[in-house]
């Protein structure tokens, strides 16, 4: 029952706030964040014993039913979710925005696809949910969007809109081949796509994976990212970079790799390459961005490349990495956000060249900002560290001990050009020369509380990863 | 004792927490007290746990669990703290020195408006390096090793206004990044052939038993881990960003950039002795890339006219020693070099740094001269290192930098002649500093010839202390030419096992013996002569090359980042705007053109196409059922 409310939360609230309006859609949105987050602990919490699951009739007539499940990588992403829509309530809480009940709605109604995504075992009502999950961001995007919104939305509405209709054509092929399916659910897709012949699975493969490999995005289908980034307001890029993209690899793992394993198996060695190419690639490119949005964007390219590689070499250790990975990528990229955010209230830009001395201006939120900039280069004793230590050991790969190290050298390089980027950002940022701010302000009552969340995380499950990879060890396991 | 181990790195933490979350509501003499006093309870609990080892009831090393870190699969890395005689050395060390340190800052940093910060940082400093030495697997060091490489950032760049500075922490990370990247491969090998990363599982399975793994694969891990230490320890090619670490304050430099930090790459080696033991080949690179980098740190230090400059590629130098001892075998001489190296270089960093205190920040030789008679405890302490790092008989550094050239003289004579070279080329560069600062007559303003002072208590007490250990350290390590017993390579006997060392002749010691010292005290004339009426011209030729630092870095620049930079560039401009990008629009310009002409829905608004999108779904889904039933 409380995977349905999980869902049913949000969405309520999200149809709710533009039925009331402007007035109160803020409250209305903290508190249903509040509900949803405690209800996602309590299922990451009660699934330490047990695996929560919910069914329910649907559409008899063809044989797709609401089949929700939780296991320790839903939960664990339930979670995110959770803790990451009520951080971007909190901070947004002293902004105002055009149409409030309209904006907060949309918001809410995104958090309930994403919620549905992650706990659907049914392949129609993942679809339905994947879509349910896009289409507010759509209008987010268009409406409340930077001065060249509109092209980009559309840019990312051509991407998402193909990518959407590769996994469709996939889905309903695999149901053709296959006239004795009794139901959509996740065994009986997974035996039906995994019994065809290896030919079939491996063009099924590229309509999948490229479908996923939009929304993480995998080189090179990412170039809607960095402008849609640019473009969102950024609640909704925070919504964006730190939970979409995770639909994208948890589909991956969830449906992908078990539904084709022969396609997997074939193209495996392709999309760790293009992903390994992608650390580098987007790399290199967050080095000369002078925006600082940008420059996230291109670093969140290289992190979720690495993530990529792993998933598609399997090992057990590289596999706990890539979810644990996940979570703490969600939340070290949210407290980035949340700063920038900040920095753009403060000093009307985000141009890199024309900021600087946060370190003097605005002390705490300095603070904040190079902890979070370390967690992004996965500082030991920070969350991304465990992360990466464990994806590092994942991405051991060929035959040989030349060509493994070679593999983790390149992809190594993610590592030092992190580094370099990240360092120059917090330089230009927070070094230096202070900049007259334009709202002279620290950190206010209610950024605070969202950075403090973000911060606490980073810290405990970068000193204490054991609840984190404890919750996910299940999943490893099957 | 030995239970209470967490307390070590716990002080400095504590320390750090309260500096760092009142930095800016607490008095300045308070955070330093705090500092001080945190670093000074560790050094307190280190000597118990050092009497401890060394104590005859010891028996091998002595394992701490604290929590399980990283635990996945058949993968299980504890945070676990390891004592024994290397690591309780190593915490004396750091903790011993590192309070000096401290003491000497609260009066040379009284001044500075981020004083509690500063302490802030370099408690945390301390509290890292203390769990680089402690733990009880390459994890837990590698954390150390990432946090002071953080403090290290964070202290360089201290004075984070000027730009220079900054981009000299900067630099000083990213290059220590690409060691770390060699440490975390290496890592990840010995994780995939042994499933741990426990020094004592490691180390006991390593070789024999397990055939399995093939030879060269230990090549590999050794190779790595040395990428990582040319990293922290500033070899070739790695060094570069050590002269530029200067930046930071000088005791931070004493601290950091020399007694501490930069000696991670010889505590790690001479932690995997086991290891290399089964690598001959890595060891000669070692040795060569550890001479090699003695010799051109050394060459450079002869042409540098910034006094923190000169000090500095003495430091890389002398860690090349270091190298080069690890590299003959010989990781019982080159951690009791460390520790040598660590009383006079630190020494010598305060007194540079009282020095500067003195000149009003003013750091270049050229304008000091004859400050010896304005304060005298810092010259004679100053002279004691200078002694002490030339190898003048019975001082700390003769013993070490003696064994050391002994066992590279049974390793081989060639590189015994270079070692020496190296060795000539410090006396000569140490004294040059020496008296250009101290002896002669001032060539400094006026205003500051006025100014000129002996620095307080608080700075000169670490100074005499400091002056005191360079004169006796030496002697815990006596060659067994002298005292038939080297208490020190005994003490570290059970935990570090030399490889391949010859024992030389007692004559022939002898002999080298007389040589070193023939040769550095010729040397110490030589610079006197020199430098007795300093002259400044412009250098030319082979001397500008040298004052230039053989243009290693604008090499660096030249080939690596501005290539990287252009590329990127490019990339960025073409490959990106115009290559992919450009497809995808082509691609969403054919659907507006398709639409355009279907002459549908043409509004072009977003929400038009999404309802497209629906009623597709709907449509397709409508197929699908009726095609499957």
């Amino acid at each position: 029952m409380v995977l349905i409310l999980l869902i049913l939360v949000p969405l309520l609230s999200g149809v709710l706030s533009f039925a009331i309006g402007n007035n109160g859609a803020k409250t209305l949105a903290i508190i249903s964040s509040m509900i949803t987050l405690i209800l996602s602990a309590w299922v990451s919490g009660a699934n330490y014993s047990d695996v929560v699951s919910y069914s329910q009739e649907w559409i008899p007539r063809l044989g797709t039913r609401i089949d929700l499940l939780a296991d320790g990588m839903s939960s664990m992403l339930c979670l995110l979710t959770g803790i990451v829509t009520l951080v971007v309530m909190l901070s947004n809480a002293n902004k105002e925005v055009e149409r409030p009940g309209a904006f907060y709605g949309h918001m809410l109604l995104a958090q309930a696809g994403l919620m549905g995504v992650f706990l659907s075992v049914d392949a129609l009502l993942f679809y339905v949910f994947w879509e349910l999950a896009l289409i507010p961001v759509y209008f987010l995007c268009s409406q409340w969007g930077g001065e060249k919104r509109i092209p980009v939305t559309f840019k990312f509405f051509v991407y998402t809109f193909v990518g959407s209709l590769m996994l469709l054509a996939a889905l309903i092929y695999i149901s053709l081949q296959n006239p004795g399916m009794s139901s959509y659910s996740w065994a009986e897709i997974v035996r039906a796509g995994s019994s065809l012949p290896a030919s079939q699975q491996q063009w099924l493969f590229w309509l999948v994976f490229i479908a996923f490999a939009i929304k993480m995005p995998i080189f090179p289908f990412h170039t809607w990212q960095p402008d849609t980034y640019e473009q969102s307001p950024t609640p909704v890029t925070i919504i964006l970079s730190a939970l979409m993209v995770k639909m994208g690899l948890f589909a991956v793992l969830r449906w992908l790799l078990p539904t084709l394993p022969l396609g997997v198996a074939y193209w495996g060695n392709t999309v760790i390459v293009l992903s390994v190419i992608g650390i580098v690639y987007a790399s290199l490119l967050a080095m000369v961005q002078t925006d600082i949005k940008r420059l996230i964007a291109y670093s969140s390219i290289a992190h979720m490349g690495l993530m990529c590689a792993v998933a598609f070499n399997y090992s057990v250790v590289g596999m706990h990495g890539v979810m644990v990975q996940m979570f703490n990528h969600g939340i070290n990229i949210t407290g980035m956000w949340l700063i920038v955010s900040m920095i753009e209230d403060r000093w009307g830009t985000r141009d890199m060249s024309r900021l600087g001395g946060m370190a003097v201006t605005a002390p705490r939120m300095a603070v904040a900002f190079v902890l979070i900039a370390f967690a992004n280069i996965a500082l030991p004793l920070t969350n991304g560290f465990v992360g990466e230590f464990m994806l590092f050991n994942g991405l051991f790969y060929g035959d040989g001990t030349a060509p493994r190290i070679a593999t983790m050298a390149i992809g190594g390089l993610g590592v030092i050009l992190g580094a370099a980027y990240t360092l120059k950002m917090v330089q230009r940022t927070t070094w230096g020369n202070a900049v007259e701010m334009n709202n002279a302000k620290d950190l206010s009552i209610n950024e605070y509380a969202g950075i403090a969340i973000i911060i606490c995380v980073i810290l405990y499950l970068g000193i204490y990863p054991r609840p984190l990879l404890d919750l996910t060890a299940s999943v490893i396991a099957q | 004792m030995s239970q209470v181990v967490y307390l070590i790195p716990l002080f400095p933490l504590i320390g750090f927490l309260i500096n760092g979350i009142f930095w800016n509501k607490m008095p300045k003499s308070v955070g330093g007290a705090i500092g001080t006093l945190a670093i000074l309870a560790s050094f307190i609990i280190s000597l118990g746990i050092f009497f401890e080892v060394r104590s005859a009831a010891f028996h091998g090393p002595v394992i701490v669990n604290m929590f399980d870190f990283i635990s996945s699969g058949n993968l299980n890395i504890p945070f676990a703290f390891q004592l024994d005689a290397l690591s309780s050395l190593f915490l004396l060390i750091i903790t011993g020195v590192g309070s000096l340190i401290h003491l000497y800052s609260t009066s040379y940093m009284h001044e500075d408006e981020g004083m509690v910060r500063y302490f802030a940082y370099l408690n945390l400093f301390v509290f890292s390096m203390l769990l680089l030495v402690l733990g009880a697997n390459y994890l837990v060091m590698f954390i150390g090793w990432e946090g002071v490489g953080l403090c290290s950032y964070l202290l360089i760049g201290f004075w984070f206004k000027k730009r220079d500075y900054t981009n000299a922490a900067k630099k000083a990370f990213v290059m220590n990044r690409i060691g770390d990247l060699g440490f975390l491969v290496g890592m990840m090998l010995v994780i995939y052939y042994y499933g741990t990363l426990g020094y004592q599982e490691l180390f006991s399975t390593l070789g024999g038993a397990n055939a399995a793994v093939p030879s060269s694969v230990h090549s590999w891990i050794a190779l790595c881990f040395f990428i990582g230490a040319t990293g922290k320890s500033a070899q070739i090619p790695l060094y570069t960003w050590l002269p530029d670490a200067m930046a930071g304050p000088t005791p931070v430099s004493a601290l950091i950039h020399a007694a501490t930090m930069v000696t991670a790459g010889i505590y790690m080696i001479a932690r995997s002795n086991a290891l290399y033991n089964l690598t001959p080949g890595v060891l000669h690179v070692i040795a060569f890339i550890g001479l090699a980098t003695a010799i051109l740190a050394a060459t450079i230090a002869i042409r540098q006219y910034d006094i923190k400059k000169v000090l500095a590629y003495s430091t890389v130098s002398q860690l090349g020693f270091m190298f080069l001892a690890l590299g003959v075998g010989a990781y019982t001489t080159a951690v009791f070099h460390v520790m040598t190296h660590a009383f006079f270089k630190a020494l010598l960093f305060l007194g540079s740094g009282s020095v500067i205190h003195a000149m009003g920040g003013e750091q270049d030789i050229r304008k000091m001269g004859g400050l010896g008679k304005h304060m005298p405890v810092t010259r004679t302490t100053f002279l004691i290192g200078c002694l002490a790092i030339s190898g003048f008989p019975g001082l700390s550094g003769f013993f070490s930098k003696d064994e050391i050239l002994a066992n590279t003289f049974a390793h081989s004579s060639v590189l015994y002649i270079f070692g020496l070279l190296a060795a000539m080329m410090t006396a000569f560069y140490m004294f040059r500093l020496y008296f250009l600062t101290f002896s002669g007559t001032f060539r400094g303003t006026e205003e500051q010839h006025h100014h000129l002072h002996e620095s307080p208590a608080a700075m000169t007490i670490p100074l005499m202390v400091l002056a005191l250990l360079s004169v006796v350290g030496g002697y815990v390590g006596m060659p067994a030419v002298i005292s038939h017993h080297n208490a020190f390579a005994s003490f570290l006997g059970p935990v570090v096992k030399n490889f391949g060392v010859h024992h030389l002749a007692e004559s022939t010691e002898w002999i080298l013996m007389t040589l070193s010292v023939v040769v550095s005290v010729m040397m110490i004339g030589v610079a006197w002569s020199v430098n007795k009426k300093p002259q400044f011209a412009e250098s030319t030729g082979f001397a500008k090359l040298l004052e230039n630092k053989w243009y290693v870095d604008e090499l660096y620049d030249a080939v690596i980042t501005r290539p990287l930079n252009a590329l990127s560039e490019f990339m960025d401009k073409y490959a990106e705007r115009r290559g992919i990008d450009a497809v995808v629009n082509g691609v969403g310009k054919s659907v507006r053109w398709g639409s355009d002409r279907l002459r549908l829905l043409q509004s072009g608004q977003v929400g038009s196409y999404i309802f497209i999108m629906v009623i597709g779904m709907v449509i397709l889904f409508t197929i699908s059922f009726f095609w499957v039933r």
